[in-house]
C-alpha cells in the first residue's frame, strides 16, 4: 500500500478509536471492545474502499454498508462523523435522550446508516437484499456488511449465507471481525464458531483470512474481493478486541462496558500518543 | 351483479399480483418454498426475474425483503401466516417495522381453516403479533374482490403491511356497485338496529349468514366488515355501539389479541359497550377438514347466531 495512504488510514483509524471511546464514555454505556477491533476496517471502508458521498447519503448508486454487528456502532458513528455525515459533537450525545445517535444504528434518524441493525444476524440478510436489488437493476454498486464472530452463532447468518451463495451475489462482500471474544467469554468456549473459513467456503463464498489491523493485507483482500465473479466474498479479519487501548485489549469484559473517568483519561492519553506518533511520521 | 366467484383469498392474491406486476415493476415477490400453496407461483411463472425463492428460511426472507425495499423495490414476503409472522416475528419487528420499510408481509393459511395440517400450521396469533408493531397496517380481506383491492392498496401504501389470507375457498360478495375499499375504513354490509356483529376475513360471510338466521327470529343485526384491523375504523365501531347497544366480534383467531380485543379497546375508551368475542378460545386447533373444524370451533353461522341471540336476552 502507498505509504501516504497507509498513514492517512492509520490516522483515521486512531481518530475513529478516539471517537468511539468518547461516545461510550459520555453515554456511560455501549460497546467499546468490538468498536476498537473493527476500527481499522471502518477506516479502510470509509477512506479507501466504498463509494459514498456524505453530501448525498441516499444516492441510489452508492455502495452500501450494513453493520450487522450493530452494537459496535460507536466505531461506525465515529467513522461517519469523520467522513462528514454529521458533526463530531454528536458523538458525545450518543445514547442520550433526543440524540441522533441511537444505541444501535437507526437508518431513519442517522445519515449514512444504510440499515437499522442491532439484533444480530439480521443485517446480513438485508445486505443480501440490497445486493440482489443491484443485480436485478443492473447497477454496479457493491454491498459491504460487517459481522462479529460471536454473531456467527445466529442461525440467520447461515440462512443468509446460503442465499448469497445460491444467488451468486458477487457484489456482496462480508467481513467478519474475528476478535475471539463475546459477552460470556471466548467464542471458542461459548459456542465454537470455528472453523469459520471452512463454513463460508461450504456456503459458496470466496474466503480470505487476514490480519484485520494490517492495512497492506486489508487492501489486498478488498482488491481481490472485487475481482471475484459468480460468488460472494468474505474477508475473515483476525483482530484484537479493544485494540488500541492497552487495558481493553483481549478482555471480554470490555465488550459492553463504558470506561470510568480514570479509564477514559488513560484511553484517550494512549490514543493521543498513538495519533501524535502517526502524525509525526 | 357479476357471477358468483368462490375462491380462496390466497388465490386472489396470486392473481392480483400478476395483474399488478406490469403496472408496478418495483414489485418483487418472495416465497419460502411454498409458492404452489401460497399462489405466488402464478407470479413466478409470469415474472420469473422478479420472483425470489428464499428456500425454507423465513427469517432471512424477511431480511432480504427489507434490503430490497431500501433499494426501491416493493417486496411481498410470503409464507404461511405461522411462519411469515411467527417464525420471522423479530425480523418483521426489527428489520421492517422499526425502520418503517415498505415491505409487505403476507401470511396465507391463517386460522384453523388450514384444516388437515393441524395445530402447528394453524396460525391463530398473527393478528395479535402484527398489530402490536408500530406503523404496521394489518389487513384481513373477506373474499376475492376485497383481496384484489387489498393487494392494490398494499402496493400503493408506503410502509409495512401485513396481509392475512386463507386457504379455504370463500364465496364472494363484495361486488356491489358501491363497494369501495379504503384502508382503515370498515364496511357496513347490512344495516341493523338490534345488535352489531363485527367480523373479519372468512368470518364476514358467516356473519352475513348468521344475520339471515337472526332475521328469522325477528332480530335485526348490523353486519360490519373490518378488513383493516389496524388502523381500525374507530368511528364506525363507536357509531354502531351507540346505535345498536351491543357488539359481537367474530374472527378466526385466538380471542386474545385479535379483532375482538381491538374493538374492545376502542369501545372501552370511547363508549363502554357490552361485547362478546367469538373466536378460538385460547387453545390450539387440530387436524380435520376445514369446514368441520370451523363448525367445531363455533366459527359458523348457527353458532354466531346463537351467541348473538343469547347475548341480546
Amino acid at each position: 500500500m502507498d505509504k501516504t495512504l497507509k498513514q492517512k488510514l492509520k490516522i483515521s483509524a486512531c481518530r475513529i478509536r478516539m471517537g468511539a471511546v468518547e461516545g461510550v464514555y459520555n453515554a456511560k454505556s455501549g460497546h467499546p471492545g468490538g468498536s476498537l477491533s473493527a476500527a481499522d476496517l471502518f477506516s479502510y471502508l470509509y477512506f479507501k474502499e466504498i463509494r459514498v458521498n456524505p453530501e448525498n447519503p441516499k444516492d441510489p448508486n452508492r455502495d452500501r454498508f450494513v453493520l450487522s454487528k450493530g452494537h459496535t456502532c460507536p466505531g461506525l458513528y465515529a467513522a461517519l462523523a469523520l467522513k462528514g455525515y454529521f458533526s463530531e459533537s454528536e458523538l458525545k450525545k450518543l445514547r442520550h435522550i433526543g440524540a441522533m445517535l441511537q444505541g444501535h444504528p437507526d437508518m431513519k434518524g442517522t445519515p449514512g446508516i444504510d440499515m437499522s441493525t442491532g439484533s444480530l444476524g439480521q443485517g446480513i440478510s438485508a445486505a443480501c437484499g440490497m445486493a440482489l436489488a443491484g443485480k436485478m437493476d443492473g447497477k454496479d454498486y457493491r454491498v459491504y456488511s460487517l459481522l462479529g464472530d460471536g454473531e456467527l452463532e445466529e442461525g440467520q447468518v447461515w440462512e443468509a449465507s446460503m442465499f448469497a451463495g445460491h444467488h451468486h451475489l458477487d457484489n456482496l462482500c462480508l467481513m467478519v471481525d474475528i476478535n475471539g471474544l463475546q459477552i460470556d467469554g471466548a467464542t471458542a468456549d461459548v459456542a465454537g464458531p470455528e472453523p469459520i473459513d471452512e463454513k463460508f467456503r461450504a456456503f459458496g463464498f470466496d474466503v480470505q483470512t487476514i490480519d484485520g489491523h494490517d492495512f497492506d493485507e486489508i487492501e489486498k483482500a478488498f482488491e481481490h474481493a472485487k475481482t471475484v465473479k459468480g460468488k460472494p466474498s468474505v474477508i475473515l479479519a483476525k483482530t484484537v478486541k479493544g485494540k488500541g487501548v492497552s487495558y481493553m485489549e483481549n478482555v471480554a469484559g470490555w465488550h459492553g462496558k463504558a470506561p470510568n473517568d480514570e479509564q477514559y483519561e488513560t484511553a484517550m492519553r494512549e490514543l493521543k500518543q498513538t495519533l501524535a506518533g502517526l502524525e509525526a511520521e | 351483479m357479476a357471477e358468483m366467484i368462490k375462491k380462496a383469498t390466497r388465490e386472489s392474491y396470486g392473481l392480483t399480483l400478476c395483474e399488478l406486476g406490469e403496472k408496478f415493476p418495483q414489485i418483487v415477490v418472495l416465497d419460502a418454498d411454498l409458492a404452489e400453496a401460497t399462489k405466488t407461483g402464478m407470479f413466478k411463472k409470469k415474472y420469473p426475474e422478479r420472483f425470489v425463492d428464499c428456500g425454507i428460511a423465513e427469517s432471512n426472507m424477511v431480511g432480504v425483503a427489507a434490503g430490497l425495499s431500501t433499494c426501491g423495490k416493493i417486496p411481498f414476503a410470503t409464507s404461511f401466516a405461522m411462519f411469515s409472522t411467527g417464525r420471522a416475528f423479530e425480523q418483521v419487528r426489527n428489520s421492517v417495522c422499526y425502520p418503517h420499510l415498505n415491505v409487505k408481509i403476507v401470511g396465507t393459511h391463517a386460522g384453523i381453516s388450514v384444516g388437515e395440517d393441524g395445530a402447528t400450521h394453524q396460525c391463530l396469533e398473527d393478528i395479535a403479533l402484527m398489530r402490536t408493531l408500530p406503523g404496521m397496517t394489518v389487513i384481513c380481506p373477506s373474499d376475492h374482490y376485497e383481496t384484489a383491492a387489498a393487494v392494490r392498496a398494499a402496493v400503493e401504501h408506503q410502509g409495512p403491511v401485513y396481509l392475512r389470507l386463507s386457504r379455504l375457498a370463500v364465496e364472494s360478495f363484495n361486488n356491489a356497485d358501491d363497494y369501495r375499499f379504503e384502508l382503515g375504513k370498515g364496511i357496513t354490509l347490512r344495516d341493523g338496529k338490534d345488535i352489531t356483529i363485527v367480523a373479519t376475513g372468512l368470518m364476514v360471510c358467516r356473519a352475513l349468514e348468521a344475520a339471515k338466521l337472526l332475521e328469522q327470529k325477528g332480530i335485526d343485526a348490523r353486519i360490519i366488515n373490518i378488513h383493516t384491523i389496524k388502523p381500525i375504523d374507530r368511528e364506525l365501531i363507536v357509531k354502531a355501539a351507540k346505535e345498536t347497544g351491543k357488539i359481537v366480534t367474530v374472527e378466526e383467531h385466538n380471542v386474545i389479541g385479535g379483532l375482538g380485543d381491538a374493538v374492545a379497546a376502542v369501545l372501552s375508551e370511547e363508549l363502554p359497550t357490552p361485547l362478546r368475542k367469538i373466536g378460538v378460545n385460547d387453545q390450539f386447533g387440530h387436524s380435520g377438514p376445514a369446514v368441520d373444524l370451523l363448525d367445531e370451533f363455533g366459527l359458523c353461522a348457527p353458532h354466531i347466531a346463537e351467541v348473538t341471540e343469547k347475548f341480546l336476552k
